[in-house]
């Protein structure tokens, strides 16, 4: 790991002036000479530094200003203030060689030309970012095997399955050897099988060629899977950052635990065991704090009619809601267009 | 030039994915061979500065010029934003404009062989228009047309620009194309225009877009100055409105849904 960090964040701030429009040829042209705008504060003065080769995850509810951050540390939007710089470039000046350093990879969005087989879209980049042919063969078969996806390439994009699909983003992605990823939501939608492949591809990946990775996920199960520190943003603010070790004693002091019963019981039959979530006819929800699981556990097991039980991670939106006082329902309506 | 020829190739396979809907746009380029029917009937009182013939074989050429400069650059352009994909081709160290050029021009070879079976159902059905054309001449068409089309494209791909701000460029796109249609020749040739009205319209863009290049293919007597000056004078003015444009909107973009 080099002195100089990788990615440099300060201060980055970013205002959208969200258009109040309809939508007409009359309107267009009057959208032209007279527009009305309220403003959205999408990230809020968010500083931090990473280092080269370090695996990052950036965790935050939806619309918290990860996907803005990203868009601003890859150059598609200006900020309205601050400052970074990534590979030792101004990202939002967008020169070729800052280009050919980096990646993004959107899980909800895609770059591979739908009709055609995914080869053809390497093929694409690979004269886009001037890969020489040798060299053109030997990464794609380099990364199709890291990625077990050889023999699907030449099948068209639109008959992959989503899995298939997302690897293959990956390789077109990837293709031109960047020096910085950034990830958002790569695993977004995939079942659990694709979900660690993808995940044990990026960790081999960074190993490998030592790339940096900034990642976004809802899922703290990518997270920490796959990186040691961890940026959480909420708000368009910084909330944390450190360790992931850290984080899970901070923010994920709960796990949830799912109930199918023999019976219908009341809600007060569960206030003993935790926090009610949800509860519908034979299923319940409940939060419970993570050092008396076994126990409670136990004691559920014991007194109430259970049929089944699953303990699952709590959804990162309520666990950052608990800690910071606010309704999971409104965290969905903090303002930002970018996961729209 | 390998960057050029893989754009190219995997492009004209993405369009040749698409056979049946480029055999249904070909078709619907027909518009001047109706507009044919139309004008030979008319021409034949005789009141018209070209005989039947000659207005055969200029809608002929207007439908191939037609067919060889379509251009919906701006509807792409358009889609790119509203889904966010532009941000995919920003991130990549190749101009869009470029990426579109060589779909556009994949386009065409797909295009070809229904543009020359349309020709040859033409011929059978108007046999007047059949003719040699002189070599001379008929190059220049061909050159002014390959012009055409680059002017034309510059010319959407500029209104595409819009789409930064007004995510409804096509609107805009639809004006521009009532004007070309009427002063770029597709509905009558220049010739047939009152002075005045074609003064004027040799002062726009449009006739360089379709008259110009036809007329030469069809073997019309044709002045080729002041034109290439007006045509020249477009093409620098967009060029420069592009470039303009396209460093204003990015400033501007705020990747919305990207």
């Amino acid at each position: 790991m080099s002195a100089e960090p990788i990615i440099l964040a300060q201060d980055l701030t970013k205002h959208y002036r969200v258009a109040l429009k309809e939508e007409s040829l009359l309107a267009t042209l009057r959208h032209f000479l007279l527009r009305q705008y309220r403003t959205v504060k999408a990230v809020e003065g968010v500083s931090f530094q990473i280092a080269r080769g370090e695996v990052v995850g950036f965790l935050g509810p939806n619309g918290a200003g990860k996907t803005t951050t990203l868009k601003m540390l890859t150059g598609l939007i200006h900020p309205t203030r601050g400052q970074a710089v990534v590979a030792g470039h101004i990202p939002w000046r967008r020169e070729k060689a800052f280009l050919k350093k980096i990646t993004l990879v959107m899980g909800n969005k895609q770059q591979l030309i739908w009709d055609l087989p995914a080869l053809d879209t390497f093929r694409l980049n690979a004269a886009i970012y001037d890969i020489p042919e040798g060299e053109f063969r030997k990464r794609v078969s380099e990364l199709s095997e890291m990625l077990s996806l050889t023999n699907k390439l030449h099948q068209p994009v639109r008959k992959l399955s989503l899995g298939e699909r997302m690897k293959a983003e990956l390789l077109a992605a990837l293709l031109h050897r960047p020096e910085v990823l950034f990830l958002d939501e790569p695993t977004l939608g995939l079942d659990v099988n694709a979900q660690v492949a993808v995940r044990e591809f990026i960790r081999e990946y960074n190993r490998r060629y030592g790339a940096t990775v900034l990642l976004t996920s809802h899922y703290m199960a990518d997270i920490a899977a796959l990186a040691e520190r961890v940026l959480v943003i909420h708000q368009g603010r910084l909330l944390y950052d450190g360790p992931l070790a850290g984080l899970l004693e901070r923010f994920a002091p709960y796990r949830e635990v799912g109930l199918t019963l023999a019976q219908p019981l009341p809600r007060e039959a569960f206030l003993a065991f935790g926090e009610v979530r949800d509860l519908e006819g034979l299923k319940a929800r409940l939060l419970v704090p993570r050092e008396k699981l076994t126990e409670r556990v136990a004691e559920i097991l014991k007194r109430l009619p259970v049929e089944d039980l699953e303990v699952r991670e709590a959804p990162l939106e309520e666990v950052i809601a608990r800690v910071y006082k606010i309704a999971p329902s409104g965290l969905s309506e903090t303002p930002a267009l970018e996961e729209a | 030039m390998r960057k050029a020829k893989t754009l190219l190739a995997v492009y004209l396979a993405y369009m040749l994915e698409y056979r049946a809907e480029l055999f249904l746009w070909a078709l619907a380029g027909a518009l001047p061979l109706i507009l044919l029917g139309v004008w030979t009937e008319a021409a034949q009182s005789g009141a018209f500065p070209l005989n039947p013939g000659e207005f055969a074989r200029y809608f002929l050429m207007v439908f191939l010029v037609r067919q060889a400069t379509v251009v919906w650059v701006v509807w792409e352009f358009e889609r790119d934003v509203v889904e966010g994909r532009l941000s995919f081709r920003l991130l990549r160290p190749l101009d869009p404009f470029f990426e579109h050029l060589a779909a556009h021009v994949a386009e065409r070879l797909a295009r070809l062989p229904f543009v020359v079976l349309l020709t040859l159902l033409f011929f059978w059905l108007f046999p007047e228009a059949r003719f040699v054309p002189e070599p001379g001449p008929f190059l220049l068409g061909l050159l002014f047309t390959l012009l055409a089309f680059l002017l034309r494209y510059l010319m959407q791909y500029t209104t595409a620009m819009l789409t930064f701000w007004s995510e409804r460029a096509t609107a805009v796109e639809e004006v521009f194309f009532l004007l070309y249609l009427f002063l770029s020749g597709t509905i009558a040739p220049l010739e047939v225009f009152p002075e005045p009205l074609r003064n004027l319209a040799l002062l726009t863009p449009f006739p360089y877009l379709v008259y110009l290049p036809a007329a030469l293919l069809a073997g019309q007597k044709v002045d080729l100055f002041p034109g290439v000056w007006a045509m020249l004078f477009w093409g620098v003015a967009f060029l420069l409105l592009w470039r303009l444009l396209w460093r204003m909107g990015l400033r501007h973009y705020s990747g919305q849904g990207a």
